[in-house]
């Protein structure tokens, strides 16, 4: 038995302990994604979007010839490219950041509201997405 | 048996005792940013297609700016906080963490001033 047991602790090393949502370990679900597009997300206004926000109110503080520039800047591609993902991202994380706010009270945790939530929310944020594009470009 | 209080057992071998805070800030600046995305929709609904004259006199107005830089501080503070656990969750890196921490937070204090600065410039008409 004792003979054994450095076999047995290699064993036990090599099991995963609390692997990933996202790997080999587990299929692709519907919650796992959202939940890592949550923080993908959020990465990506807090890098991109809020930057984009800050630097529009600054173009406008900044008098006219600022204000155009930057409006140019936005309607060229990688301007176009920026606002339409952090649109998408701002709808995104703020629709699912509320399902996040209910589940923090206790509420709707079962797997069956947790995919109704999770869908309600893929689709209105693709919608607010639509929306918000269609006023902006 | 252990003649040891459960209490001075248990004192010293939690965590760091700042997490609670934390946790309880990212979900306030949340709700908070509930109601300002809700302006920012406005805005932009306000706004689409306007020249510098419309854009300035809309920012400018009381309420707007008031909106206009309490968003952009809630916003910060949580992209902030948020950067924080992706950071301590992802970054591995002794060294690039901290740096990463430190970037996150001066760049996010600095984007607070500068926008309050902005807004107030054009509110005060100068």
């Amino acid at each position: 038995m004792l003979t054994r047991l450095p076999e047995i602790r290699m064993k036990a090393k090599q099991r995963p302990i609390s692997p990933f949502m996202i790997g080999p370990y587990y299929k692709p679900q519907l919650t796992s994604l959202m939940s890592i597009t949550h923080r993908a997300t959020g990465v990506f206004l807090s890098v991109v979007g809020a930057p984009l926000l800050l630097w529009w109110l600054i173009a406008v503080s900044n008098g006219p010839a600022a204000y155009e520039a930057m409006q140019g800047l936005l309607g060229g591609w990688i301007g176009t490219l920026a606002v339409s993902a952090s649109v998408f991202c701002l709808s995104f994380h703020c629709l699912n950041g509320i399902r996040h706010l209910i589940w923090d009270t206790g509420r709707a945790l079962d797997l069956k509201t947790a995919y109704t939530l999770g869908w309600a929310v893929l689709i209105g944020s693709l919608a607010l997405t639509i929306l918000l594009l269609g006023v902006l470009l | 048996m252990s003649m040891t209080n459960p209490l001075a057992k248990a004192r010293g071998m939690g965590s760091a005792k700042e997490g609670v805070h934390h946790w309880y800030a990212q979900r306030a600046s949340a709700l908070l940013l509930i109601v300002l995305v809700g302006w920012l929709i406005f805005a932009i609904f306000s706004l689409s297609g306007a020249n510098y004259a419309t854009a300035r006199s809309f920012i400018s107005q009381p309420v707007n700016a008031a909106f206009s830089s309490l968003l952009i501080v809630t916003l910060l503070y949580h992209a902030m906080l948020g950067l924080q656990v992706v950071i301590e969750d992802y970054v591995h890196h002794p060294v690039l963490e901290v740096v990463f921490y430190f970037l996150s937070r001066a760049g996010a204090f600095f984007g607070m001033a500068l926008g309050i600065i902005h807004v107030l410039k054009l509110a005060l008409g100068a």
